[in-house]
């Protein structure tokens, strides 16, 4: 039978290299895979390419990876109160690509779900429409936004069975369940794992078709 | 004549609040609106990260930093509340869904458009988050602020200066000194505070003002009579 359940972070970071793309789950530390952030540190890839919301806020996130420079491009919604990131920035170090919150989850759904991108009105008429194509329809006009994928999604859940199904917490399941669709390699970092049968059916949010890795946080 | 304290601005943004209302507060002041909401009300409280039905924030050692809200503080979930992921927060937000949004503002202009997002001037980094997928997407759109900067000059203005989060959205603005709904026409009065007048108030106001038959008054505490 399937078993997806790897070791530790570690096993789940594996075959990360450098100049990968990879997402990361989670809103300020709510869904943040935070043994995913260390194992991707020790694992010693560079030119990292980021796809996460925020850009880390505290010592255990996404700041680590700023502060070691390791990421080459974030693509994020709101990079405050980040210092690491905010000191890479000003240096002129790591790349910004802001994208509002909804448009950004809505590209890794199109990532995900095999679309081409989709037509959006936020934006419009405003600076983040520059750059992007154009498109009337139903005489209203829209934004082409483009599908966003990773070579790596790293998320958190709460739940996971040996199969890969997975439950989540709360609110911290906002943006994991849909980057779970759009990595060409899921590891999911849960606070326990259960047996096949275990979880209801009608609880399991990303059913293990999409998910590739699952581990428990042993540090 | 006093400008409206913070506590009675966000009083003032809760009394007018639709009952049953599906509402997102902004992060910042407008999240303070919560605390001024009749328990009566009904209205039900949403969060983009993922939370309908949003409740107070919890007693202190009882927090669960999974339960947050889009300021990252934590929430509790009030009977009936639910989750879910960002893309389904998003077509809320964006398919017209919600009734309100009350957001925050650097600038409003006299058609509606709405400056509120950190542009990142001076080196730091920008942020836009989801408020620019409110403003599109939200059935009405209220802006609370003070009426001028802290220098004195106009944030109502005849065009925006900063970056714009959306265009014409805006219909109705709260500030600390009156109540301004966006119109085909301009900007109509529609309440001002206990003391203030109009010409005072058009002297704050770089947009012109439209005073309809019928002026609301506003008293010290957010209450509005007639």
């Amino acid at each position: 039978m399937r078993n997806v359940v790897v070791r530790d972070a570690e096993a789940a970071v594996k075959d990360i290299k450098d100049g990968h793309t990879v997402m990361v789950g989670g809103f300020g530390g709510a869904g943040l895979p935070k043994g995913v952030i260390t194992a991707v540190l020790d694992a010693g890839v560079r030119e990292l390419v980021v796809i996460s919301n925020n850009a880390g806020s505290s010592d255990d996130d996404l700041s680590l990876w700023f502060g070691a420079g390791i990421v080459r491009k974030i693509i994020c919604s709101y990079p405050r109160n980040a210092q690491q990131f905010a000191e890479q920035y000003r240096a002129g170090t790591v790349e910004l690509e802001l994208v509002p919150q909804g448009t950004l989850v809505e590209r890794i759904r199109a990532g995900g779900a095999g679309l081409g991108g989709f037509l959006s009105p936020v934006g419009v008429g405003t600076v983040f429409a520059d750059g992007k194509e154009k498109i009337a329809a139903q005489g209203r006009e829209f934004i082409l936004e483009l599908p966003l994928r990773a070579d790596f999604t790293f998320i958190k859940g709460n739940l996971a069975d040996s199969l890969g199904n997975i439950t989540y917490n709360k609110s911290a399941r906002n943006h994991c369940a849909v980057m779970a669709t759009a990595g060409d390699t899921v590891a999911v970092e849960v606070d326990r794992i259960v047996d096949v049968g275990e979880l209801d059916p009608e609880n399991i949010v990303t059913p293990c078709i999409f998910v590739d890795r699952v581990f428990t946080r042993s540090r | 004549m006093k400008p409206l304290s913070r506590d009675a601005l966000a009083r003032m943004v809760a009394l007018h609040l639709p009952d049953e209302g599906f509402v997102n507060l902004g992060i910042g002041a407008p999240t303070h609106v919560a605390d001024y909401l009749p328990s009566s009300s009904g209205v039900m409280l949403h969060s983009e990260n993922g939370v309908l039905n949003v409740g107070p924030k919890p007693p202190e050692g009882e927090e669960d930093w999974d339960l947050i809200n889009a300021g990252k503080m934590p929430i509790s979930l009030k009977r009936g509340g639910s989750y879910f992921d960002s893309s389904l927060s998003f077509a809320m937000m964006r398919g017209g869904h919600l009734d309100v949004a009350v957001l925050g503002a650097f600038q409003v202009s006299r058609n509606g458009d709405l400056a509120n997002w950190t542009t990142g001037d001076n080196g730091s980094p920008p942020g836009i988050g989801g408020a620019i997928d409110l403003a599109v997407g939200a059935k009405s759109i209220w802006v609370m602020m003070d009426h001028t900067t802290k220098d004195g000059r106009p944030r109502i203005v005849e065009r925006c200066g900063y970056s714009l989060t959306a265009r014409k959205v805006v219909t109705r603005i709260f500030t600390n000194l009156a109540i301004l709904d966006v119109t085909e026409n301009g900007l109509a009065m529609d309440a001002l505070l206990e003391g203030a007048t109009v010409a005072g108030l058009q002297n704050l106001t770089e947009a012109p003002l439209l005073t309809p038959g019928k002026l609301r008054t506003i008293k010290q505490d957010g209450t509005v009579v007639p």
